[in-house]
């Protein structure tokens, strides 16, 4: 499902400072992991390689059945459309109502329209948005462009969901019902990975983790006993 | 609009504010204008070109020496020439010069007494051919059996010059065709960059939520396309009574006649390839847009893993 082997990651010029080092591990399919590691460690820098925002500079990287570092751009479209990711940012299009931002990925798949509405209805009503589907994201608070944010990552039933810090706005019972959904897809064999700082969401769902240190797995297990 | 009427064309990408419908058609109902003068401008040209060129083709000078003394029939020189015209298939009309007509010819020479001169003067003889294109040198050989020594003076040397002239100005005009057309696609080009440059948020998420550069490169073709196709729309209304009053300026020159026209006869002194090319405006003008749009965004693109 995932593999990376010796991955490494340079943004601009072939004499930048690397951002990712010599990354080893695997997730397979319908895996776990938490993303932990201080800022700046490189954890956006990895679920960009994920999502396929970049390629790698070196090593191997294996997506979904592909080798990233030799496929062709073409191939790329139909993999990212397997793949969810909800930003910290939210990155919601701010001429789109809710209800379009959610419906993008279907869209985008060529699915019908019919079918398109009915789903997004459906996920609206999921993340308690079925009245504010009309809005904009300008008019809707934090807590709401984090939940359409969410309801588009997962619509298209993604193989593999990245998130990154996708609690961070959200209050207490929101977070709670994000988790479920996550735990829920997870178990019905979706890959998932979530990059956090949050402690207390780590120990509630606990699961294994993957700890990166300026640029490099220091972890990829259970969390280490505090001493 | 009810969500399940969303129209196929919908602005995922905020193209419509990003690509303004002013600034663009404006431009490209210039460059429109400025192209359908100078189409307008080579095929009057041409024209005209083509009608001294054909009426001077088919006109001849022939001039006979001693044109009374007897021919081989007994009859005069100048009458043996004359039946010997009147007689060619190619010949439309022939005419004679009077004895007032060559004085005229040689006033500014030998003035006003030149016909009085103890020289003898050839006959002269307008000769219009039915075609310009018809066998002139069957003509000569007719004339020199009539009448030997017959001269017959051709307008090769203007024609040769007629010929280039007409061929500049239609290279003249294809050029500025040319230009208008690459400035078009400039244009095209710069606009398209600055919608890449003020949706580039929009166009990363779309493309990493899995849309292809067609799909991308479409949309934003698709609304340059409709802002040129405007746009060029609007220069041809303009453009169209401005060529009709040109027209009418040199109807004098293309038919002789300085009487006023209709707007009707206006229409129709058009010539018909004219027209066309001013039909083939829009859809040029639209492909430009789509052309350069497509290069565009699929080029900035290619720069996105």
């Amino acid at each position: 499902m995932v593999r990376l082997d010796g991955v490494g990651l340079r943004y601009g010029r072939a004499d930048a400072p690397a951002v990712l080092r010599d990354l080893n591990f695997a997730i397979p399919a319908g895996g776990f992991r938490w993303l932990l590691g201080p800022s700046g460690a490189g954890k956006t820098s990895l679920l960009r390689l994920l999502t396929l925002a970049v390629r790698p500079t070196a090593g191997r990287l294996e997506l979904l059945g592909a080798a990233i570092e030799t496929a062709g751009r073409r191939d790329l479209p139909p993999l990212r459309r397997r793949i969810g990711m909800i930003f910290q940012d939210f990155r919601l299009l701010p001429h789109l109502s809710a209800f379009d931002n959610v419906a993008l990925p279907l869209r985008l798949a060529g699915r019908p329209e019919g079918q398109v509405r009915a789903d997004v209805e459906e996920m609206l009503r999921f993340v308690s948005l079925t009245r504010r589907g009309d809005a904009r994201p300008a008019e809707l608070s934090g807590g709401e462009q984090q939940r359409v944010a969410i309801a588009r990552a997962v619509i298209g039933r993604p193989q593999l969901l990245l998130a990154d810090e996708p609690t961070g706005n959200l209050d207490d019972t929101q977070a709670e019902r994000l988790m479920q959904l996550l735990m829920e897809l997870n178990r019905i064999g979706t890959t998932v990975m979530v990059a956090t700082h949050s402690t207390g969401l780590v120990a509630r769902y606990p699961g294994r983790e993957l700890v990166l240190e300026e640029g490099r797995l220091v972890c990829d297990g259970a969390a280490p006993e505090a001493s | 609009m009810p969500r399940s009427l969303r129209p196929p064309r919908a602005d995922d990408l905020g193209l419509r504010r990003a690509l303004s419908d002013r600034l663009l058609p404006l431009v490209v109902a210039s460059m429109t204008f400025l192209a359908a003068l100078a189409l307008a401008g080579a095929g009057a040209a041409s024209g005209l070109a083509g009608r001294w060129r054909g009426g001077a083709a088919a006109l001849l000078t022939v001039q006979v020496p001693n044109p009374t003394a007897p021919a081989a029939d007994g009859a005069s020189r100048a009458f043996a020439v004359s039946q010997a015209l009147a007689a060619s298939p190619a010949v439309a009309s022939a005419r004679a010069l009077t004895a007032g007509d060559i004085s005229t010819l040689l006033k500014p020479w030998l003035g006003t007494d030149a016909v009085a001169l103890s020289v003898t003067l050839p006959a002269v003889f307008d000769v219009r051919l039915k075609d310009a294109a018809a066998d002139a040198n069957a003509l000569d050989t007719a004339l020199s059996r009539a009448a030997p020594g017959t001269l017959v003076e051709r307008n090769g040397p203007w024609l040769e010059r007629l010929t280039v002239l007409a061929a500049s100005l239609k290279a003249c005009a294809a050029l500025a065709v040319a230009v208008v057309a690459l400035v078009a696609t400039a244009v095209v080009s710069v606009a398209t960059r600055a919608g890449l440059a003020g949706r580039r948020d929009a166009i990363e998420i779309v493309h990493g939520l899995g849309a292809t550069d067609r799909l991308i490169a479409g949309k934003f073709a698709g609304r340059i396309t409709i802002l040129a196709l405007a746009g060029s729309l609007i220069g041809l209304a303009v453009a169209i009574p401005v060529v009709l009053g040109l027209a009418q300026l040199s109807a004098p020159f293309q038919t002789m006649s300085a009487a006023p026209r209709t707007p009707a006869s206006l229409l129709s002194t058009l010539p018909t390839p004219l027209w066309a090319a001013l039909a083939a405006l829009p859809v040029a003008a639209s492909f430009i847009g789509w052309g350069t749009a497509q290069a565009t965004v699929r080029l900035w693109l290619a720069r996105l893993p």
